[in-house]
């Protein structure tokens, strides 16, 4: 068994999970795909299956930070020690894998790579200008209270080791999850950095935040990250793996 | 001299009656639920609770007139109403911590339930046909 895991979680993808899959396959050969289908009503679940991946069918639909969560329960149960978020609909780019995990192999101490659209200025896809001011938004509110630089925190792209798997398994944010997650790991201590990868239209389906009402979605991963400000600092790093 | 001045601001009886007469069916009702196993004890508590108390300030006169000015509310009726709010209120936020808490087990339910049944669906692939 490998020990290195791709978590992809879908939503009505059968558009393009199966290249999704493929693509992961071919380019990240030691890692084992793992789709969550978060209670699609079209094939998706059959169509991953079909193209060669491990699928995880949610009962119904729990939202995109269950349904990651359940991505890394699985990474935690059957010890694996990479585990990489790719989405489903295409948008990240299965060649930054390799790269992610060189990156996390370079620095031991650091738990967590994420893929960032906006460390460099190539093209790639980045989003509308509006959507791009609130990421932005948010990037410098993260870097202020990370004290780190990071460019792109709703990105949706990255790789934890053991113990970012075992943190998230264990603890990961409902809603919108990308923001909040940093900062769960800023509060246990854990040491997070970005690389630059290039980011693809999505070529279908739908963004979870394009169906919410973006304002909204401002507003909630705000309050989420002013609260989880305030909530006592767990202090502990992430537990012993149970078996 | 309290009870003259008590008497004197006290609410018109028409609104303590209906107010009773609210309390009593609340409390009728929320039995009700109960022994029908509709309602459970533990979320019947606060709306007893509520009835209750809203009963004693009716029909208790001068503990509400006495409340009412001590906290300023210059017409007890007033006080009668502001009690009732405070208690709707609390109800509703009790009712948004329990919808928060089945969301969390309901979540974890629904991972536990996915990561079973694949599991499932491993062990059967793996076991020769009997």
């Amino acid at each position: 068994m490998s020990r290195h895991l791709a978590i992809v979680p879908a939503l009505n993808e059968a558009g393009c999970i199966a290249q999704t899959v493929t693509e992961i396959h071919q380019h990240a050969a030691g890692f084992d795909v793992l789709v969550v289908d978060d209670g699609s009503v079209d094939d998706t679940a059959a169509i991953a299956a079909a193209a060669g991946a491990r699928v995880i069918s949610m009962p119904f639909n729990v939202g995109i930070g269950g349904a990651v969560q359940c991505g890394y329960l699985y990474a935690r149960d059957n010890g694996y020690e990479v585990a990489v978020q790719v989405d489903g609909d295409g948008q990240h780019d299965a060649r930054d894998i390799p790269r992610l995990l060189a990156a996390l192999g370079e620095e031991p101490a650091v738990e967590m790579i994420t893929g960032s659209r906006f460390l460099t200025d190539e093209g790639g896809y980045r989003s509308s200008p509006l959507r791009r001011a609130g990421i932005r938004v948010f990037a410098a509110l993260i870097s202020l209270l990370t004290h780190q630089r990071v460019t792109d925190a709703t990105s949706g792209f990255r790789m934890s080791t053991r113990r970012g798997i075992e943190l998230f398994a264990r603890d990961y944010p409902h809603d919108y999850p990308e923001v909040e997650a940093i900062l769960l790991l800023h509060a246990h201590r854990l040491r997070s950095r970005e690389i630059a990868v290039t980011m693809r239209p999505r070529t279908s389906g739908r963004s979870t935040i394009a169906r919410a009402v973006p304002a909204y979605y401002m507003v909630k991963v705000l309050l989420a990250v002013f609260v989880g400000i305030l909530r006592a600092r767990p202090g502990i790093e992430a537990e012993e793996p149970r078996p | 001299m309290i009870v003259l001045a008590a008497a004197r601001a006290a609410p018109p009886t028409y609104q303590r009656v209906a107010v009773i007469a609210i309390a009593v069916l609340v409390v009728v009702v929320v039995v009700e639920l109960v022994r029908r196993r509709r309602l459970m004890e533990r979320y019947a508590l606060l709306w007893l609770g509520a009835a209750i108390i809203l009963f004693v300030l009716a029909v208790w006169q001068g503990l509400l007139t006495t409340l009412s000015s001590e906290v300023g509310i210059r017409s007890p009726p007033n006080a009668l109403f502001a009690v009732g709010f405070a208690f709707v209120v609390v109800l509703l936020l009790s009712l948004s911590l329990v919808i928060s808490r089945l969301t969390e087990q309901n979540k974890q339910l629904a991972q536990r339930v996915a990561l079973l049944a694949d599991r499932l669906k491993q062990l059967e692939q793996e076991r020769p046909e009997t």
